[in-house]
């Protein structure tokens, strides 16, 4: 029993960073209609944000919670900018043409964006400092949760809370949400379509950002091509939850983070290997995709044609 | 237009900048006359486990520039072009076609990661290019041809070290295995620890793997943690390991964690910390062997590389050329048939990792030596001679152990292992155990 609740709480944490970053595919392609396959890149860089700013302010030598909040924010902002720059650069000119372009432009974007890691940074795995004293706390039996555990449910909530305010309480939210139902008549009624598309673009990439600082601070191996599995998890987990649907990709990604783990935990006893944990998140989206298009929470939105 | 343009520079900017990385790359060692003999290198410069690359190219410059400086071989120079194959098999097997094909080199020093000898070794054998592996230990390797060559040990013996270990030394029982289910390495040593475990009655009680782009170790962990092992053995490599043993701590898992040389890396330390201590892996030699052969090779190597002490795959690296360099001066040519026979011919080759001598299966019979980790240190526990270490070896008193034994500060006491070397022959098993825990020295 203790060993079952101890896999839960080991697959709902990444299943909390598969739905930070599954948000903002989720609401790029809500208001898009653009699979960012760059996204998973963002994590990245989120990570290697937080990395070099420990190093350089300091924080590596002495951790506490403040260092951390400070990498945390100082990364989401450094993302959120790359994020705006991918969108004006890159997605933005070629937004008017079909819709492959620009999904063949973003797996370009995603490409460049990983090489020039392994350029700048190298490929070798680096470990992200310790910001926060870990401690562990035993719940019962064998079963615990540690301190990072705790930190990344508390983060992941905090921010999906303060997503949900933004979109549903503001007045920019409310704007995003017109621009998701219809790019032009938002246009019409006055609103700059321009700034919510960036703004979008900026609010994912934080998320993700946030997600790989988070990450690193749990498994402490960032390298450039860490944003790639990581990426394609967070999507298959959009998609489950409905693309496009917000409350649909927390859904998504904790299923996806506790499905796999379970296939660790528990695959061997059923003939399954632990290493089908890739394979299960991709099985999930071919079932997905066959059985339920609009996945669990997305609602069929019936194609003019 | 202007958009175009600005495009454009970016991209002649990009491949003018990558072009420069390739040219430092085939850094040359004297001048390039049209006399020299090229030796191609391919290792992984920018993948995942790119400090075995450095260090493999670090120790190969080293060896080369020494050589150079001293005359060359038979009077030519040697110079080498290297190939980062970025630590995955199929481009392994792609710079490695283009190193015979274009380079035209007349001999290949490399992998480290057995996947990628593996996956580049046919092409060399195809060729009939000699090729040496300076540290790539799957017993597969060799057999790919016999072009192809190691001089380091073989996995049946690091695998069997290990579980000699974990049940003579550590008095275990029970083991679980954490390997890396897409490497040639990883799996060669699980079945190995597995046969030796079981054969000295151990018990294997879960086999759990995981895949290089795993972050996330802890629903393999906990599945261990489950069924309560003495020892976890854990045949992987450094990027990952380190990330294994902290989230094993975390977990409370108190077994200690087993393992071998594909943990040998500066970069484990940073990635695992504290939480490596207690744990224990298998190597090639020790940094602290009070011989005058490694001691020499250890400074100079940390003068030219500012202070990095060189590990097992920079030793080996710096073997490997020196090995290739003595053959090709036996073959007095750079012809492939006569520098292949040369190399097969080595015999009681005396290395930083030991003597060296070839056997029919073109490996190197060489003890390993056991570490504990403790507090960013590799501290010597014991050294385990292979059983058959005199197979293919004709002087079997004269030499491995005499060399050998420098391989472990403890060993020096003289008791040669080799006496018994010639017991059994052809079998790699792990044999006799010099066990001297009293000796411990640290990597500074």
């Amino acid at each position: 029993m203790d060993t079952f609740v101890q896999q839960l709480i080991n697959g709902l944490t990444i299943g909390s960073i598969y739905a930070l970053i599954a948000l903002g595919y989720t609401m790029v392609y809500g208001i898009l209609r653009l699979i960012n396959f760059a996204h998973g890149d963002i994590y990245m860089i989120g990570a290697f944000t937080g990395f070099f700013m420990a190093r350089g302010l300091g924080f590596a030598a002495e951790p506490s919670l403040t260092a951390l909040g400070i990498t945390l924010v100082g990364s989401m902002v450094v993302a959120a900018l790359v994020g705006m720059a991918i969108e004006r650069f890159a997605y933005r000119p070629v937004r008017k043409y079909a819709r492959m372009t620009t999904l063949i432009t973003a797996i370009g974007v995603s490409l460049l964006l990983e090489n020039l890691a392994v350029v700048i940074f190298g490929g070798a795995p680096r470990s992200f400092p310790q910001l926060l004293q870990n401690e562990v706390y035993p719940l019962f039996g064998n079963a615990a949760i540690s301190k990072s555990q705790i930190l990344i449910f508390g983060v992941s909530i905090a921010l999906m809370l303060l997503l949900q305010w933004i979109v549903y309480r503001t007045k920019v939210g409310t704007a995003m949400r017109a621009v998701s139902f219809n790019l032009n008549s938002a246009k019409l009624m006055g609103i700059n379509t321009d700034f919510i598309i960036v703004f979008t673009f900026a609010l994912g990439s934080a998320l993700a950002a946030a997600g790989g600082v988070l990450t690193a601070q749990y498994n402490p191996t960032i390298y450039p091509l860490m944003g790639i599995i990581t990426g394609l998890k967070a999507f298959v987990a959009a998609v489950l939850g409905g693309i496009g649907n917000i409350p649909g990709a927390v859904l998504g990604g904790l299923l996806i983070g506790a499905a796999e783990t379970f296939v660790v935990g528990y695959g061997q006893l059923i003939g399954i290997p632990s290493t089908y944990r890739d394979a299960v998140a991709f099985s999930i989206l071919i079932l997905v995709l066959l059985f339920r298009p609009a996945g669990l929470l997305g609602s069929t939105v019936q194609e003019k044609v | 237009m202007k958009r175009t343009l600005l495009t454009l520079g970016l991209i002649v900017a990009l491949v003018a900048s990558f072009a420069c990385e390739r040219r430092d790359g085939t850094s040359t060692t004297g001048d390039s006359n049209a006399g020299a003999i090229k030796v191609g290198i391919y290792a992984d410069l920018s993948g995942q486990t790119s400090s075995f690359g450095q260090s493999t190219k670090n120790g190969v410059t080293m060896a080369f520039d020494e050589i150079n400086k001293a005359g060359g071989v038979n009077g030519r120079q040697l110079e080498f072009v290297i190939e980062d194959d970025q630590g995955q098999p199929a481009q392994a097997a792609t710079v490695v076609t283009k190193l015979i094909n274009q380079d035209k080199v007349h001999a290949i020093i490399g992998e480290v990661a057995s996947s990628n000898t593996l996956a580049a070794a046919p092409v060399a054998q195809s060729a009939k290019i000699p090729m040496i592996t300076p540290s790539s230990t799957n017993p597969t390797v060799t057999q790919k041809g016999d072009y192809i060559f190691r001089v380091c040990f073989t996995d049946n013996f690091q695998g069997a070290v290990m579980a000699k270990f974990a049940v003579n030394t550590l008095k275990a029982k029970t083991a679980a295995v954490l390997g890396d289910v897409n490497s040639d390495y990883s799996k060669g040593m699980t079945q190995y620890f597995e046969q030796e475990f079981n054969r000295l009655g151990g018990r294997i009680v879960t086999k759990q793997a995981y895949t290089q782009t795993d972050a996330d170790f802890k629903g393999q962990l906990t599945a261990i943690r489950s069924t309560n092992p003495d020892v976890i053995f854990v045949p992987g490599y450094y990027g990952q390991v380190g990330v294994i043993a902290k989230q094993s701590k975390e977990l409370g898992i108190k077994a200690p964690l087993l393992g071998g040389d594909g943990w040998d890396a500066p970069q484990l330390w940073d990635l695992g910390g504290e939480a490596l201590n207690g744990a224990f892996m298998a190597n090639h030699y020790s940094i602290d062997d009070p011989s005058p052969a490694v001691k020499k090779f250890v400074d100079a190597y940390k003068a030219r590389y500012g202070g990095t002490a060189p590990d097992a795959i920079a030793a080996l690296a710096y073997d490997a050329a020196y090995v290739l360099a003595d053959a090709i001066k036996r073959a007095g040519s750079t012809e492939n048939a006569k520098i292949r026979d040369a190399l097969a011919q080595t015999k009681n080759f005396a290395g930083v990792t030991g003597s060296i001598s070839i056997n029919e299966q073109r490996d190197a019979v060489k003890p390993a030596v056991v570490f504990e980790l403790q507090n960013r240190k590799f501290v010597y526990k014991e050294t385990i001679q292979p059983e058959g270490a005199s197979s293919g070896a004709p002087a079997t008193g004269a030499s491995p152990a005499g060399a050998t034994t420098g391989a472990s500060p403890a060993a020096t006491t003289g008791a040669s292992p080799a006496a018994n070397a010639n017991t059994t022959s052809g079998n790699m098993n792990a044999g006799t155990t010099t066990n001297t825990n009293s000796t411990t020295n640290s990597t500074p």
